[in-house]
């Protein structure tokens, strides 16, 4: 499942509906990002995301059923938000429920490692010195590259 | 006659800021037939999409809200999405 949305979200009310009403389910694992208040060296004062509407929802899909492929899941969720945000806030929720942990643990990381480097968001950060674009950082191509086939 | 060779570009973040809008529909020349030619040919249209799109390694290109490739063909209709490497998560 995927959502993109200004709105906060409720992790516990996300995992319970995840879960509810299916119990071959065996675990539930989740990732969930927040606005740091630092950034680049520098306080930040807030953030504004910026995504690409169509494009954004048609590439969480692609990787959700990436994770299906790949592991025996029973769901998938992905939140992601946009908009004003300020330290602290979340930011992104990814979670993975199997009927064992192993799958579970492995398709929550794949899911925020392509995510990072897939989809279309980006961040404004909002500074004493003014506005700064997120630079895209080699390590998190290097944490989506080691989910490549080998 | 006129044919024209309408295409929608959209462009975002640092990219939209540095052409100064968001979106706008153009007519490429027919030497436009590639991601790779398109950008170049958007270059020349000014110094703002000079500056936005002087350092191809910082564009991601989508057509159609895919990634591509700068090889890849373009044609009349296609959405292109021109936008620097994401940042999200």
């Amino acid at each position: 499942m995927i959502r993109v949305q200004r709105e906060d979200f409720d992790l516990g009310a996300e995992l319970n509906a995840l879960t509810r009403g299916n119990a071959s389910i065996g675990g539930v694992t989740s990732f969930v990002g927040l606005v740091r208040d630092m950034g680049g060296g520098e306080p930040i004062s807030g953030m504004t995301l910026e995504h690409y509407p169509g494009m954004t929802e048609q590439q969480l899909a692609e990787i959700e059923a990436e994770a299906h492929r790949r592991w025996k899941l029973d769901q998938v969720l992905i939140i992601h938000r946009y908009g004003a945000l300020k330290p602290g806030d979340r930011i992104v929720l990814v979670a993975a429920a199997s009927a064992h942990r192993d799958a579970a643990f492995e398709a929550c990381r794949f899911l925020i490692d392509w995510l990072k480097t897939k989809a279309p968001f980006w961040k404004l950060e909002e500074t004493a010195t003014g506005p700064h674009w997120v630079e895209s950082k080699d390590s998190d191509e290097d944490a989506a590259r080691r989910w490549d086939p080998r | 006659m006129i044919r024209l060779n309408l295409m929608k570009l959209l462009y975002f973040a640092s990219i939209r800021q540095k052409i100064g809008k968001a979106e706008e529909t153009l007519a490429p020349p027919p030497e436009a037939t590639t991601v790779a030619t398109l950008i170049e040919w958007l270059r020349t249209r000014g110094p703002n999409y000079a500056e936005a799109l002087k350092n191809p390694k910082l564009v991601r290109v989508a057509v159609n809200r895919e990634y591509v490739p700068a090889d890849r063909r373009i044609a009349p209709g296609d959405e292109v999405g021109l936008f620097p490497p994401v940042t999200g998560g």
